[in-house]
């Protein structure tokens, strides 16, 4: 299968409804396997609600995803040891080491190495140094590179990121995207994040949802996108975005 | 390098011992971090012992019911420890996912609900050896009083009052992944609502006969009464153990029914990437 055209990601109709509020309101997008792509949009827009629903802890209201071809709500543990994830608002246990953390999630995703993989990971993300401290103990910088060696232990085809370079200084913040983009060309996996990051987003992705009130209300390349709207940077398209009415007219804004 | 480079063989099956034994090497890490926490273990069953040691001590002269049968409060005191530490380490090790948040990361992974529930099983019976057998082997020197002389019939006392602090446990999960940490005193707590109607160191015939028809529907009624038949006149009642039996099967086939359906449940609200501190 040719995986760089075939999609990774298949939503239909995607809801997700807390009570009378609606979260996620019907979204349809494809991910094409080996792309990286973002959604983009403001606070409570549905992005991390869509992320939760595509790792299967959140159940959607309405809807379909399909992840490598499998329907994620009848076969997700079909999928999910080819896939992971990391967020800065979801923790890795504080009193363990980062050795110990690593050990635990090596086993449940069955690596047949866990200690040479640990090893391996240590290496590529500079952990080594603190691979012996617990992890309640480490710097926002680098909680958030454990957190990556945790998301790639299993080499995962396909990695979710909630908003990767939160709370990051600047210098971090460009290692870890550089560090992603290495390990995109090497490992040709898919890459879905969210952000509220402009700058990351047009450096890492080719392709753009944005999110307004739980539905996808544009899409495109950072440039494309940049383009339509008639703007400088993705930052103007996002604010043209997240201030425009309840019913949103790209055109419109362009002019 | 390919993404297939690193070999996860044992990640597609429906069970993995694997899995279990990943999650268990998590809380015995996280027991060994602390000695206060293997301390807090050893200490409550220990200053109960202590108690109830001197307490029969003295009735032992001044009542014909402890009389008969020297050791029968200890007995019920550790007995009863049993159970509240089965409960106990099933729910302890729960509320640590809540404290740390960890819920969000392990169910993106190939743990799968049941294989949680078992590796928190494990580790409450690890949790109550840790806690029950030094309190058990300290009565010997300080009481010349043995648990040990129930003979065989202990095993069956022990395994069938551990099951149902297990089912307690998984009632008691599924109240916190409902209603978050907003319960969690009911971990603590819960167990000893029952302990009246167990009968832990009276006979059942004493509590009004209303509290009777409860008493009977508790595993741990039947197993103290069960336990003051072998202590008084040596005989292990089969009715006892057979009806704490299939009421253990029902209390943790209920608990762990309630415990997926909470799960599923929280699923639905978003609670496993939000529950915490």
């Amino acid at each position: 299968m040719d995986r760089v055209s075939h999609p990774a990601i298949q939503v239909s109709a995607l809801t997700k409804h807390f009570g009378d509020t609606c979260a996620v309101d019907g979204i349809d997008f494809d991910v094409g396997g080996g792309v990286t792509a973002a959604l983009l949009g403001g606070n409570g827009a549905g992005k991390t609600t869509t992320l939760s629903m595509l790792l299967g802890l959140l159940l959607p209201t309405a809807g379909r995803i399909r992840i490598f071809d499998e329907d994620m709500l009848r076969h997700r543990y079909r999928v999910l040891p080819r896939m992971n994830f990391s967020s800065p608002y979801v923790d890795l246990p504080h009193r363990l080491t980062v050795r110990q953390n690593l050990a635990v999630y090596g086993r449940l995703y069955g690596l047949a190495h866990v200690a040479q993989r640990i090893e391996t990971l240590a290496a590529d993300l500079q952990i080594g140094e603190f691979l012996d401290r617990q992890t309640g103990k480490l710097s926002a910088g680098q909680k958030t590179r454990v957190a990556l060696a945790k998301a790639l232990l299993n080499e995962p085809e396909l990695l979710l990121l909630d908003e990767p370079t939160a709370s990051l200084d600047p210098d971090t913040g460009d290692w870890v995207r550089s560090y992603l983009e290495v390990y995109q060309r090497r490992s040709g996996a898919t890459i879905l994040l969210a952000s509220h990051n402009m700058g990351e987003v047009e450096r890492l992705c080719s392709e753009v949802m944005m999110m307004r009130k739980g539905r996808i209300v544009d899409r495109g390349s950072p440039s494309a996108l940049i383009e339509r709207y008639g703007r400088d940077t993705l930052e103007q398209v996002f604010l043209d975005i997240a201030r425009a009415g309840a019913r949103f007219d790209p055109q419109a804004a362009a002019q | 390098m390919s993404v297939t480079a690193v070999e996860r063989p044992a990640a597609l099956a429906r069970f993995s011992p694997g899995r279990v034994g990943a999650m268990l090497l998590r809380y015995l890490y996280l027991l060994r971090s602390s000695w206060p926490r293997t301390l807090e273990l050893l200490y409550w069953p220990a200053i109960q012992m202590i108690l109830w040691g001197f307490t029969s001590q003295f009735l032992m002269t001044n009542s014909s019911y402890v009389a008969r049968a020297g050791g029968v409060l200890l007995a019920a005191v550790m007995l009863w420890d049993v159970m509240f530490r089965g409960q106990l380490g099933v729910s302890v090790s729960f509320l640590e996912e809540l404290w740390s948040r960890n819920l969000g990361h392990l169910f993106v992974s190939p743990l799968r609900p049941y294989e949680w529930v078992l590796s928190l099983l494990a580790m409450s019976l690890v949790r109550v050896v840790i806690g029950v057998v030094p309190a058990t082997l300290m009565a010997i020197p300080l009481y010349h009083y043995s648990i040990f002389t129930l003979g065989p019939p202990l095993i069956a006392f022990f395994a069938l009052l551990l099951v149902m602090g297990w089912g307690l446990g998984l009632i008691i999960g599924a109240l916190l992944l409902r209603h978050g940490l907003g319960a969690e005193s009911l971990a603590w707590l819960a167990v000893f609502l029952l302990a009246p109607a167990s009968a832990v160191y009276y006979p059942v015939s004493v509590l009004p006969v209303w509290l009777q028809y409860v008493a009977w529907t508790l595993p741990s009624a039947h197993v103290f009464e069960g336990m003051r038949a072998v202590m008084f006149q040596g005989v292990f009642r089969l009715d006892h153990f057979f009806a704490a039996l299939a009421l253990d099967v029902v209390y943790v086939a209920f608990g762990a029914v309630v415990f997926l359906y909470a799960f599923r449940q929280a699923r639905q609200r978003g609670a496993l990437l939000q529950t915490g501190e």
